[in-house]
């Protein structure tokens, strides 16, 4: 078991890192996408262990049901606070004490910050959801830390 | 909810496939991004070291370690407590210098490693170097100057993992301008 100030802190790090990579001209699109390039390769691997005792998922529901419960608890040990759907394949995750932004503020001071600090949470979402055979975009927005709503738009194949 | 979540959420623990995988994201992203191994482990050291500048706060605070009088006191603390706490491991002491200076961690399991092969052409790379860094941070903000280094890796075919350090000086403390 490994303590949660490590990954903060590595994640932290890695946001720094990628910000000092990537200077120069539309340089926090290519940090954000960069960002959640890794975050969805470990969303791949994560799925790989987390499903391996788990039955099968009757449909896309299912499985976002499980992103927002058991695949949250064990990431950021809470559940998602709210899911909502248009039942067209957009899926709307809402966290309000987001764990990786509780540190951060409460409130709108660094709200310009806070897109870079989720980066890496949606490529989580989307590796984990590709892995489980669902093609998606997944964005994030915050209004006002440390709340924040994940948008999951599934990509009919 | 047919499905039952039956994960234990003890409050500062965490998933350590959640950090091994990240870790694995980071130090492949930097593979890609420089040319050589050397660049890689410099930037993992350098990496570490601001980790373990802010990782030192949240152990003292936690810990309720004092400060340490000797280099064994330290070696002791750092195996017993701090790794246990942060990756869950307790690594053995060893091979302490005849001036009790330096000493050597063997690290039974790595949890960084779990994961990994190096491949064939990455044979300089130092994977686990991120921890060098922590370490040599960490100490630096008690007023100790370390040398850490990785002696051996079961990554790269020795049979255990290995840190050696070294104490090189202690940092004095920088007096106010005319408090003296």
């Amino acid at each position: 078991m490994a303590d949660e100030a490590l990954f903060q802190f590595l994640h932290n790090e890695l946001i720094q890192y990628v910000n000092n990579a990537e200077s120069g001209e539309n340089e926090n699109g290519r940090c954000v996408s960069k960002l959640e390039n890794m975050g969805f390769r470990v969303g791949q691997g994560l799925i790989e262990r987390f499903t391996k005792d788990t039955a099968r998922f009757k449909d896309e529901l299912d499985v976002m049901k499980f992103i927002c419960k058991d695949f949250w608890t064990c990431v950021f040990k809470k559940q998602i606070d709210n899911l909502r759907t248009n039942h067209q394949g957009i899926y709307v995750l809402q966290d309000n004490k987001f764990r990786l932004l509780t540190q951060l503020s409460a409130g709108k001071q660094y709200l310009e910050h806070a897109p870079k600090y989720l980066a890496f949470t949606c490529g989580l979402v989307r590796g984990g959801l590709y892995n489980l055979g669902v093609k998606s975009i997944v964005t994030a927005e915050v209004s006002v830390m440390p709340a924040c709503k994940f948008q999951v738009m599934i990509q009919k194949i | 909810m047919s499905r039952q979540s039956n994960r234990t959420t003890d409050n500062k623990k965490m998933n350590s496939e959640l950090f091994t995988l990240t870790y694995g994201a980071l130090v492949t992203q930097l593979c890609k991004d420089y040319e050589n191994d050397e660049e890689v482990n410099k930037q993992l050291d350098k990496m570490g070291y601001n980790i373990g500048v802010r990782l030192i706060e949240d152990f003292l605070a936690r810990s309720s370690v004092g400060r340490c009088h000797d280099f064994r006191e330290t070696a002791d603390v750092i195996a017993k407590v701090a790794f246990k706490m942060y990756l869950g491991i307790t690594p053995s002491v060893t091979n302490w210098s005849p001036a009790g200076d330096e000493f050597s961690l063997i690290l039974e399991s790595n949890p960084l490693v779990d994961f990994v092969e190096l491949p064939d052409n990455h044979n300089t790379l130092i994977y686990s170097n991120l921890l060098c860094g922590v370490l040599r941070g960490a100490l630096e903000m008690v007023q100790m100057a370390v040398d850490v280094r990785f002696a051996q890796d079961t990554l790269r075919g020795d049979n255990v993992t290995e840190i050696r350090m070294k104490f090189i000086k202690r940092i004095e403390e920088n007096l106010p301008a005319g408090d003296e």
